[in-house]
């Protein structure tokens, strides 16, 4: 059984940091689509279109009837544990670290067998299991058997915690605390066992409903920040930045203006200023020491959360300008993503749909609820996911984006 | 059907009088700053001395090597200063041996070749095999290094861990096999480990990857191997001594629908290996296995008919395993207690092979050894070893 995770000691000051080192990385291009899917938390795997048949590990072609069309296709995840074993020698350094590990040979429901990591939990061969696809410290997707049913304690699993970004015990900033989704989120996060939420603030003369009650979750520390001002920031990172665990932007300007239905730049400049140019500055002033801190114990640096929008994957017109600032704050972040990728934390980027808010009044419902974010954000840090599409909306928008970014330009466009 | 080919059909021919000569073996070393070029050519040197020919009349060249890259056998042939005018190269890891004999043997047979040099070596420096591991196949590189990093100890540790529960077989078994093994290999001044092994010794090792402890995990070296393929009346005249070639097989990716590897190639083609040199495992003398870890001795003692499937456990507590024991396995002492040289290891039961059967071993002499079964396994490529191959070698009378 797996024990509970403990709240870490204090750290000696003394020992040496143990310094981040990825698990192998190299893959083929074609195994690299289990990946993609592991990114969105799914276990996916190539299925023939021709023949139906699962083809494991990946390759260009069918090896029941050579059919070269195969469909990356959500698995059961159902499988038998057929043999085991625990490693007490790796030729890895990262592995080699970390030992003993312990790896299971399954045979899917779906037909191939699968080399996957091995749940400390999951009982000895031969047995059922749940395979899922997670996504390792280098950002490559990996299975892992966990137990058939849910069992105490299941995420403090030593391996599992490896692929995961859980809040517990750890410590957060999340960047803006004033507006609905920023509260939503401390809320949910404080709920998921963080033992320290620094909560930024600006603009001290506007007290929105509920902010003044965040000071009274015990985890709660309010700071003034405002991703605007370098300086701020600068002083910031550097009282916080080697103690940030996860950090959260949620600093966001929303308007909605199109090109020519508003003259000037100034709209423009202030989402920019704040979407992009906020999340560039934290960058500067954050990444460097939480870089450092990718493999710090058991409650390492481990993740930045971006809450970004869906429609950054196509421009709405009607929040055209937003849409172009959060364009540019996506490819920001996927630079931060790679930048990130030797200290092994992860970068997650969110795309909801419209929020349920005010600047959003005019769009149509679903709009996804700021409660059921920050749930989804919570949800993906601890499945490890990288890029999370919450709701209905962002999830439509996803598949048409998946399926033919043109049309859904066109689609977008006509309002 | 029973997953076996058909034999009836696919009458294969007898290799007439082409035979086997020249074992050579060049030394083994833990590790060497030699590269694989180096092993090949002492191989290639080894062979011309023991035949007393020059280089220029070996007209066919076989090679096998995992560190030769970036070059490949044609590379090898400027480095080695021939030109044979029948080149071939088998990167099948531990069946290099066996198919590169049928290779070389269809080739003398056919008149593509008179002599055919077959080499295999290896360098190993203190991170080769560490290198190799990672790019050892596209499967590997994607769905089996990045989980772990355990390299083969993880994969036969899987087939070990599921021949233990579905078939009964001990540690001690497994044991007693590599206890044989070691006590052969005493007498072998080439085998790497110089010292007894006890049961207790071998059960009381550190766990490499459970359940495989140190002494059922081979031991990576640099080495190279060679022998000679020619027809008999050639041999005769440069007073060589050789051995006959009864039959043999190869396969590759067999049952590839069976959930875990707990048979090989050799249970489809075994009838034929036996059928047609009108032998029946009665008949062997001794048995050359491919040795890296105990579990796929044992799968060999069942696929190649010595034994059922799931009965190895009763059948290795009813034998000896030295080479004066009721099974002589390994008589050199194998990969286990040798080390494995690479492509080498493919090479080494083939080699101490022609040894015994010409009263030239490297260490014990297997008493009355006329009929020996040399057995190749390798490459896995992902969870299971693809090249199966198996030979059958007679004392030429």
């Amino acid at each position: 059984m797996t024990n509970p995770l403990q709240p870490p000691k204090r750290k000696n000051p003394i020992l040496r940091t143990r310094q981040p080192i990825l698990p192998p990385w190299t893959r083929s291009r074609v195994g690299l689509g289990m990946t993609s899917a592991a990114a969105r938390g799914r276990f996916e795997l190539q299925q023939c279109d021709g023949c139906g048949a699962v083809q494991y590990p990946p390759r260009e072609m069918c090896s029941d009837c050579l059919g070269t069309e195969l469909t990356w296709t959500e698995m059961s995840g159902r499988g038998q544990l057929i043999s085991e074993t625990l490693l007490h020698h790796a030729h890895d350094l990262y592995f080699r670290e970390r030992m003993p590990w312990r790896l299971g040979y399954v045979k899917l429901e779906e037909g191939p067998s699968v080399v996957a990591h091995l749940h400390g939990d999951v009982p000895a061969p031969p047995t059922a299991v749940n395979v899922i696809a997670r996504l390792d410290r280098a950002g490559r997707g990996v299975l892992i058997a966990i137990p058939e049913q849910e069992v105490p304690n299941m995420a403090d699993d030593r391996q599992l915690r490896e692929m995961t970004c859980d809040p517990k015990f750890r410590k957060v900033l999340i960047t803006d605390g004033k507006s609905e989704t920023g509260q939503a989120m401390v809320r949910e996060i404080a709920r998921a066992g963080a033992s320290l939420i620094w909560v930024g603030h600006t603009e001290p003369w506007k007290q929105p409903e509920g902010f003044a009650e965040l000071a009274d979750i015990p985890e709660v520390e309010l700071i003034p920040l405002d991703v605007t001002e370098s300086r701020n920031i600068q002083e910031l990172g550097k009282a916080l930045g080697g103690r940030v665990d996860i950090l959260i932007n949620t600093a966001q300007v929303h308007r909605t203006h199109g090109i020519t239905d508003r003259y000037g730049t100034d709209v423009a400049k202030m989402e920019m200023e704040v979407n992009y140019m906020g999340l560039l500055r934290l960058a500067q002033n954050f990444a460097p020491a939480m870089m450092s801190r990718g493999a710090d114990g058991q409650n390492s640096a481990v993740a930045w959360v971006n809450i970004l929008s869906a429609f950054a994957l196509a421009n709405y017109p009607s929040h055209g300008t937003y849409s172009a600032s959060q364009a540019a704050a996506m490819s920001l972040a996927q630079c931060l993503r790679a930048e990130f990728k030797p200290s092994a934390v992860r970068v997650l980027n969110v795309f909801p749909g419209p929020i349920d808010e005010p600047w959003n009044q005019m769009i149509p419902p679903p709009k996804i609820a700021p409660e059921r974010l920050a749930r989804d954000v919570v949800a993906a840090l601890k499945d490890g996911v990288e890029d999370l599409y919450p709701g209905d909306v962002a999830q439509e928008m996803y598949s048409r984006f998946r399926e033919d970014p043109k049309i859904l330009e066109k689609e977008l466009g006509d309002g | 059907m029973n997953g076996r080919a058909h034999v009836a059909e696919r009458l294969q021919q007898t290799y007439d009088d082409v035979v086997i000569t020249a074992p050579v073996t060049v030394e083994y070393v833990r590790y060497s700053n030699r590269s694989a070029h180096w092993f090949l050519a002492l191989a290639l040197r080894g062979l011309i001395e023991q035949a007393g020919v020059a280089k220029s009349e070996i007209d066919g060249l076989c090679v096998s090597s995992f560190q030769l890259v970036p070059d490949t056998a044609v590379g090898l042939t400027q480095h080695l200063g021939v030109s044979p005018r029948w080149l071939d190269h088998i990167p099948m890891g531990g069946a290099c041996g066996v198919v590169g004999l049928r290779r070389a043997a269809r080739a003398v047979q056919c008149g593509d070749a008179e002599m055919v040099a077959c080499i295999s070596g290896d360098k190993n420096q203190v991170d080769t095999f560490r290198n190799l591991l990672g790019s050892f196949s596209q499967y590997a590189q994607d769905a089996v290094y990045p989980y772990g990093s355990g390299g083969p100890n993880a994969s036969f540790a899987f087939f070990t861990d599921y021949y233990m529960r579905e078939y009964g077989v001990t540690r001690e078994d497994f044991g007693k096999l590599c206890v044989a093994q070691r006590t052969n290999a005493l007498a072998n001044p080439n085998a790497l480990f110089k010292k007894p092994l006890t049961l207790d010794e071998y059960l009381n090792a550190r766990v490499i990857a459970d359940p495989l402890h140190l002494f059922d995990c081979v031991m990576p070296c640099a080495g190279g191997e060679g022998f000679l393929v020619m027809r008999k009346q050639r041999a005769e005249a440069l007073g060589l001594p050789y051995v006959n070639i009864l039959s043999t097989i190869e396969r590759h990716n067999a049952f590839p629908d069976d959930p875990i590897q707990m048979r090989a190639g050799w249970a489809m083609d075994v009838d034929d290996l036996y059928g047609r040199a009108d032998k029946t495992p009665d008949d062997v003398d001794f048995l050359c296995s491919y040795d890296d870890y105990p579990v796929i001795n044992v799968m060999q003692f069942e696929d190649l008919g010595f034994c059922a499937k799931g009965e190895a456990g009763d059948f290795i507590r009813a034998n000896e395993f030295t080479w004066n024991g009721s099974f002589p396995l390994n008589p050199s002492g194998g990969q286990l207690s040798v080390g494995q040289a690479g492509a080498a290891g493919g090479y080494l039961g083939l080699v101490e092979a022609v040894r015994q059967l010409t009263d030239q071993p490297s260490g014990y002499q297997v008493p009355d050894a006329k009929v020996g079964l040399v057995s190749g396994f390798g490459m896995i490529n992902y969870d299971r070893g693809l090249c199966t191959a198996a030979a059958l070698l007679e004392r030429a009378s």
